[in-house]
């Protein structure tokens, strides 16, 4: 690879926005959801900006350790935070031309979500209580069932993009019909995967400190002060994670795939504008749904699954072939 | 010196380390250094497999004695062709073997110790080099009936580590299963060889190489189906898998290493062998469509029984289940892929998936062996497999729960671990797979990496159950409580796996060429599979690309942003407190959550596999709120013994005992019976 000095230091720039962007603009996510849905409920709501006031409290505080825990608890807030902050180097957000996307593809980005959950259903265990271990058990017998969904998702729009890599997918999807049906059926299986998998209602209420329904925050019941508040970055990180995959894999429009200023400034405000689309989505689809019961959860990730397969199928049936070239 | 001295070299010194454990029968205590011998064998059988992977020819040795016996008495040929050849597929298994032989037995001085006051050492050394030697000869005989015997030797030896100590019942009919299910396995092999020499005479494998194409289709057919169970019977593919979980806990956990990092590949080398070695220039699609079904189902029931097991050792053993499926995932892609020679992109796709499944064997191996020899750790500290009794060992045996904890993280496929790169590329010649032309193969190929992804996942919920309830929070039972972290050598053995696992996670790309020629020597083509440089790209470089030392280093330059934002902003104040016990006053080990209560949401999902059967019985006192004792007992159903082999020994016994009649027990009749089989001989043969 040749690379003169400008294309590096574009890269270098680009990157670093990446950086920037996918840190400052997940609490704005999360708090555009729950702003959305307390208009919904009529109620007022926190601030908008409530979720970064939130963080900087929780980092000036001092942190609580349970006296029997590990340093796999002490390690945990600060992998759990790098594995997903790493993520937002690899995945296109306002840009295709992502200048470290070739590092890893959407399966290994998974698997990246998957370490941060095995570290987080450990230090759930770590400190003995029966809080964390309902947390981790649950927890992990969710990601069983959402996984084989996530999979045949994803494997749906590699073969109609033909890589797994993300920039080609996003690049490959914007050249032709959007209006393909099997990629209607595969986006509404990935938006019941996102919702899962993020831990929104009808799956878990990110809400709730109630021991009969939580999920992911009796996992970590037992974080405090900036441990807590890595741990809740990384949790809107992953918010904006899937909301980007939804938005850029199925609806690539205006997105920038030259470097050019113009370019890259429109592919931003289309990009916060997506955003905030599908935030607002995520949240009518949580104010219009009941939380379901853990064990009927398996039962709306088949349909998931089915529709994810539904998609494949039709996709050969209406004469597409893998795009993977060979 | 070259690859073949090396490798007599080894051989003799596996030998010398057998010969020297029993020698030191009278001395136990010096029976300890004989591993010494063996770690030096694997490290000349590293080196000699080595030399042939880069690139130095393949080497012969064959048996002088026995041609000049063949010269004595023309008649029989049998003798001619027996030798020991590596070429680059057995150089690769005789790599793997010896990598692992190399730890296990340098943990193995230390850990025998524990058996030096109740049993015989010395022939535990003894059984232990025989058993490691025979698994190399498997993978380098060059001859059906050298091969059968080798065959043998491994099992039988593996029997007797089996049931070492046989003053346990439970081991004793472990063994009994394993020799039954290991003979039936054999005898599938011998008729799938005999087959071979009917059409060809000979039993030399090159000849079965040159002129495997001549024989009749159904021959051919008849050979897979019978090496697919003979074989798989030692792989432990499901429905064939059942000795398994009871073989491999029984034996000491140094053995259990072997057995299931290493004795169950021989079978994989078995299967590549006579698959795509032999039968390989024309290869029937469907042979591999089977193959890629049993393994996808392997996949999936191995972890789902292995959460549910709480003894350690046996829900590692059906880990290994679940991983020879991933393994024959990718064997059954290059078989169905394999079966389009005409098509070149095919055929590389065929070369990518026998890459990722020999990578996976090379993986699973390491981090199934770092699994067993902590787990063995923390039995010999412990006394006892069942992790509801285990907790908190992480303080006591610091160094025996990171090794573990890797191994978990290595086996449940999480990044950056080897365990993610192979299943990486599995997943990717899966994506690759809807290139096949048949159409039920466009349908199962996507079913089969969603049941992969659920494995995987599932793995993941059983190792954070093994790690957690193993190492972590209070211990629940007397037992872990003086535990103590094990000697050097021990933590020597498990800290080289641990090692290996993250070595062979970050920098694949120096073992993956060599990969590519084991697959491009069988498949007969010069293939180049994956771009070079520290990026994997199968097959093409837009197809999606991971890199795995890039990957670490971005996490490790990113490491201090998330470590800057919580020590810029507060004073690193911290306190211990004891954890929210809801206003009790103390935490005790009875509020923690159990193994079977972490897995009850996935049995109660699964529970048509399952079919788990609960008895509750309640005491009360005073009123049916006032609750005295409550006795809690969960079973769940064997399907395979029930349905599958029940009825098949019911049925066994029932002709057994029919023909016993003809046992009378007088001279006369049996006279007679001599006298009748002579006659219908004569009449038929002649």
């Amino acid at each position: 690879m040749t690379m003169n000095l400008t294309e590096m230091a574009i890269n270098t720039v680009i990157a670093l926005s990446q950086l920037v962007l996918f840190l400052s603009l997940a609490p704005l996510a999360t708090g555009w959801i729950r702003k959305v849905k307390a208009f919904m409920q009529t109620r007022q709501g926190p601030r908008l900006w409530q979720p970064y006031y939130d963080l900087a409290k929780l980092l000036r505080k001092e942190v609580i350790i349970p006296k029997n825990a590990s340093w796999i608890f002490t390690l945990t807030p600060y992998l759990v935070f790098t594995a997903t902050l790493v993520i937002g180097l690899l995945v296109p957000l306002y840009t295709s031309l992502v200048p470290l996307g070739f590092l890893a593809d959407v399966i290994t980005i998974i698997y990246l979500l998957a370490l941060a959950r095995f570290f987080t259903a450990l230090a759930g265990l770590d400190a003995a209580s029966a809080f964390g271990g309902l947390g981790s058990s649950r927890e992990m017998f969710l990601a069983a069932i959402i996984e084989p969904a996530m999979m045949l998702a994803i494997f749906t729009v590699a073969v109609t993009a033909g890589s797994t890599s993300l920039s080609s997918v996003v690049e490959r999807t914007g050249n032709w019909d959007l209006l393909a049906p099997s990629h209607i059926f595969a986006f509404i299986g990935l938006f019941i995967v996102a919702l899962a998998e993020t831990g929104r209602i009808p799956v878990d209420n990110p809400a709730t400190h109630l021991e009969l329904t939580m999920i992911h925050e009796a996992m970590i019941l037992e974080y405090s002060g900036r441990h807590l508040a890595l741990i809740e970055w990384a949790s809107s990180m992953k918010l904006l994670l899937f909301i980007t995959l939804l938005a850029n894999v199925f609806f690539p429009w205006g997105i920038a795939t030259q470097l050019t200023l113009a370019n890259l400034a429109l592919g931003l405000g289309i990009y916060s504008l997506k955003v905030f689309v599908f935030a607002t989505a995520m949240a009518l689809v949580e104010c219009a749904t009941a939380k379901l019961r853990l064990l009927r959860v398996p039962d709306l990730l088949a349909a998931s699954f089915v529709l994810s397969l539904i998609a494949l199928v039709l996709y050969f049936l209406l004469g597409g072939e893998s795009r993977a070239s060979l | 010196m070259n690859a073949q001295a090396y490798f007599i070299l080894s051989i003799s010194l596996y030998l010398a380390a057998a010969v020297f454990a029993g020698l030191s029968y009278p001395r136990p205590s010096q029976s300890r250094y004989a591993y010494l011998l063996s770690a030096a064998a694997a490290v000349l059988g590293l080196i000699s497999s080595g030399l042939v992977l880069l690139g130095q020819p393949a080497f012969r040795l064959s048996m002088p004695l026995l041609t000049a016996l063949t010269d004595l008495t023309p008649s029989v040929r049998l003798f001619e062709s027996l030798g020991f050849r590596m070429d680059e597929l057995s150089a690769f298994f005789v790599f793997v073997i010896s990598l692992l032989v190399v730890p296990i037995s340098i943990y193995s001085v230390s850990y025998t110790r524990e058996y030096q006051d109740t049993k015989s050492v010395a022939l535990l050394g003894v059984l232990y080099n025989l058993f490691a030697l025979s698994m190399i000869l498997v993978v380098t005989a060059d001859n059906a009936l050298l091969f059968l015997i080798v065959w043998e030797l491994m099992s039988v030896s593996s029997y007797f580590l089996v049931t070492f100590e046989h003053e346990k019942p439970e081991h004793v009919h472990a063994g009994l299963i394993y020799l039954v299910m290991t003979h039936v396995g054999t005898a599938f092999l011998i008729l799938s060889f005999l087959l071979f020499y009917q059409h060809l005479h000979s039993l030399d494998f090159a000849v079965f190489r040159a002129e495997a194409v001549s024989l009749p289709d159904t021959a051919r057919t008849l050979i897979f189906i019978f090496g697919l169970i003979g074989f798989g019977t030692k792989a432990g593919l499901v429905p064939l898998h059942i000795w398994l979980p009871y073989a491999h806990p029984a034996a000491p956990s140094h053995i259990s290493a072997l057995m299931s990092g290493l004795m169950i590949k021989t079978a994989i080398y078995g299967m590549l062998r006579v698959f795509l070695d032999f039968l390989q220039p024309d290869l029937v699609w469907w042979w591999g469509l089977v193959v890629l079904v049993l393994a996808s189902i392997s996949t999936v029931l191995g972890v789902l029984y292995a959460l549910m097991e709480h003894d350690l050792k046996k829900l590692l053993a059906y880990h290994s289940v679940e991983n020879i499926g991933i393994i024959l995932i990718g064997i059954g892609l290059a078989m169905i892929a394999g079966a389009h020679p005409e098509s070149l992109a095919l055929i590389s796709l065929a070369a990518l998936a026998l890459m990722a499944a020999l990578y996976h064997t090379i993986n699973h191996a390491v981090f199934k062996g770092l699994l067993f020899l902590a787990g063995g750790a923390v039995v010999s500290q412990t006394h006892t497999r069942n992790i509801e009794e285990l907790g908190g060992l992480i303080k006591g045996m610091p160094w025996t729960s990171a090794c573990f904890l890797i191994g978990s993280l290595a086996i449940s496929a999480l990044p950056p671990l080897n365990g993610f790169v192979s299943e990486w590329l599995t997943f990717q010649s899966l994506l690759l797979g809807l290139h096949l032309p048949e159409l039920i193969v466009k349908v199962l190929v996507p079913l089969s990496a969603a049941l992969l992804a659920l494995s995987g996942a599932l793995a993941a919920a059983c190792f954070v159950k093994a790690f957690g309830i193993t190492f972590l929070a209070l211990p629940r039972s007397e037992h872990p409580q003086q535990a103590q972290e094990v000697p050097a050598t021990m933590r020597g053995g498990m800290g080289i796996l641990a090692l290996l696992c993250v070595v062979l996670g970050i920098l694949p790309v120096f073992v993956l060429p060599l990969l590519n020629g084991v697959a491009s020597s069988l498949l007969g083509q010069p293939i180049n599979v994956l771009f070079s440089g520290f990026v994997l790209a199968p097959l093409a470089p837009d197809q999606g690309t991971f890199s795995p030392l890039g990957l670490v280093l971005l996490l490790l330059v990113l490491a201090p942003v998330g470590l800057g934002i919580a020590y810029m902003s507060s004073e690193l104040r911290r306190r211990r407190a004891p954890t929210w016990v809801c206003g009790l006053p103390h935490l005790s080990a009875r509020m923690e959550y159990t193994a079977t209560g972490f897995s009850k949401p996935i049995r109660l999902t699964f529970r048509n596999i399952y079919q788990p059967r609960r008895e509750v019985e309640v005491e009360t006192d005073v009123s049916s709120y006032v609750r005295q004792r409550i006795r809690y007992e969960l079973q769940l159903a064997a399907p395979f013994e029930k349905y599958l082999y029940g009825p098949l020994s019911a049925g066994i016994l029932k002709i057994s005992g029919t023909l016993r009649r003809i046992q009378t027990g007088s001279i006369n009749m049996y006279l007679a019976y001599i006298f009748i089989v002579v006659v219908i001989l004569l009449l038929v043969v002649r």
